[in-house]
């Protein structure tokens, strides 16, 4: 693999061996020495042009725990707050021999344009509101776990809600894309303010009454419902919102028993998820974060745990 | 158990160095060797190296615990990602690590199939080297074909066999592969 920018990219054997690996990896985790020397002497350069704690510390600790060098790069430290351009600093950063950027930035499809221009092998970590691919794989990570824990592993007939603002979420695409490839079907939750447009030609089921689906669902992805918005009239309160598209006590209640519950984190409680939801014995969003790690770590060693020709063995 | 093939077309001639009952006598063999060894089989570990290994791992411990009368802990290490050639390669799948409790203190056996340029055991030391302090570290393998790249012998060897660097040793195990059997064959040219 050359880059993971969009999980639209992955073929199943791709995205399977990535799951895969990522099961041993979550093993490291549970070890007194919490690292492997795979990927010893690679350097990786995060580069978060937007606030984050999980992702860029879970890459961080991904790329440690593979005995890579990580490196940090915050858009207020870096040239760009001095006016350089993105391009510019890959390329300057390129320049001194990197493997890898880990990058995140607020414009949709910036990380794709950027992996054009360097020689080193890019990570989307969010870019806009277009993909997260490694939040999605996480996902797909832990609810695989969660059914298979049951004895009912497998994607086909699995049926994944994805409820909230959909419209400013890149963990719903890719999501979406990947389901696409392993098989899960999914129904998009969302009121029609926050739709994205052109969602019909995305082949999704797409609703804006969550109750009519609640019952026929295997996995309730709440999405966080971000505060800022209301100011945007999306919606008109926070109130408002969790009585129609919040995974209340009431609803939690009306899940088929097993159903698991993701969300991506952080969590407003008591607005797109309640506590007993979030807390709950089916509540996947601990299981998520402790995927984090071994998920980025799978990642990275598709990415440069072999030889730069070729594909995986 | 299916029959095995009589031939494979890309490579050829296929000589049959140890055949289904002699490889279980061999096996039997070894367990008995590595009780005498260990006088017993107190504090043992075997660790089988995936994917063949695994399952003479399995085999010996099986054997043991019939000669003694009481169960051996027996477990998987795998050491793709501790690789001195990773780079060389395209990306490789991992295989399972799963160590029924700890190795400190245990007397490992490594077992694998095939003793070669010794690498994989190199790598097998460094992962052990993560997971803990074993009082001390064996290694035993159902053949032994020479060419070792590094400074490392087997202590338990089902059967020396010497061989040309281009020759490639098969071990096929009814686990994996449907049927016992062990084979040496030249790899035609352009073959790995």
């Amino acid at each position: 693999m050359r880059h993971l920018l969009s999980t639209g990219d992955l073929s199943l054997t791709e995205a399977e061996a990535i799951l895969d690996v990522a099961e041993e990896m979550q093993q490291v985790q549970t070890r007194p020495v919490k690292k492997l020397p795979t990927l010893r002497g690679r350097t990786i350069v995060n580069m978060f042009f937007e606030d984050s704690t999980r992702t860029r510390t879970s890459f961080e600790i991904a790329g440690k725990w593979l005995s890579a060098d990580t490196i940090n790069v915050s858009a207020k430290g870096s040239s760009t707050s001095k006016g350089e351009s993105l391009r510019d600093t890959m390329l300057t950063l390129d320049a001194m021999g990197v493997d890898a950027f880990v990058i995140r930035h607020s414009s949709s499809g910036a990380v794709a344009q950027a992996a054009g221009w360097v020689r080193a092998h890019v990570v989307n970590a969010g870019d806009g509101q277009h993909e997260h691919p490694t939040q999605a794989l996480l996902d797909a990570y832990a609810i695989r776990r969660h059914f298979r824990a049951l004895g009912r592993e497998g994607w086909q007939g699995k049926r994944i809600a994805i409820v909230g603002d959909l419209l400013h979420s890149r963990v719903v695409r890719s999501n979406v894309l990947l389901q696409r490839t392993l098989g899960a079907e999914i129904v998009l939750v969302a009121p029609p303010t926050l739709l994205p447009t052109g969602v019909e030609s995305w082949g999704c089921e797409v609703t804006s009454d969550f109750d009519s689906v609640l019952e026929g669902v295997d996995v309730a992805m709440m999405l966080r419902v971000q505060r800022e918005r209301m100011a945007g009239g999306f919606f008109p309160t926070a109130r408002e919102y969790a009585d129609g598209y919040g995974l209340s006590l009431e609803r939690l209640n009306r899940l088929k028993p097993g159903a698991a519950i993701c969300h991506p984190g952080p969590m407003n409680r008591g607005v797109e998820i309640s506590s007993e939801a979030a807390d709950a014995a089916n509540s996947l969003v601990l299981d998520q974060v402790a995927a984090g790690v071994a998920v980025r770590m799978s990642v990275l060693y598709h990415l440069l745990g072999g030889s730069d020709e070729g594909e995986t063995a | 158990m299916s029959q095995p093939p009589t031939g494979s077309p890309d490579i050829e001639p296929v000589r049959v160095i140890i055949d289904e009952t002699e490889l279980a006598r061999t096996v039997a063999r070894m367990a008995h060797q590595i009780l005498e060894a260990n006088r017993g089989a107190a504090n043992l570990l075997l660790l089988g190296i995936p994917t063949r290994g695994v399952c003479l791992a399995n085999r010996l411990a099986a054997l043991i615990e019939q000669i003694e009368g009481a169960p051996v802990r027996v477990g998987q290490l795998d050491i793709t990602m501790y690789r001195d050639d990773l780079r060389r390669h395209p990306t490789r799948l991992v295989g399972r690590t799963s160590i029924p409790g700890s190795i400190d203190d245990a007397v490992v056996v490594l077992v694998d199939d095939v003793l070669f340029s010794g690498r994989t055991i190199a790598a097998a030391f460094d992962a052990l080297r993560d997971l803990g302090r074993p009082r001390a570290v064996r290694l035993a393998v159902l053949v032994d074909r020479g060419h070792r790249e590094l400074p490392i012998a087997a202590d338990n060897v089902g059967r020396s066999i010497s061989t040309a660097a281009d020759e490639r040793v098969a071990v096929r195990l009814s686990e994996v592969d449907g049927y016992d059997r062990v084979t040496i064959a030249r790899v035609k040219e352009g073959q790995p």
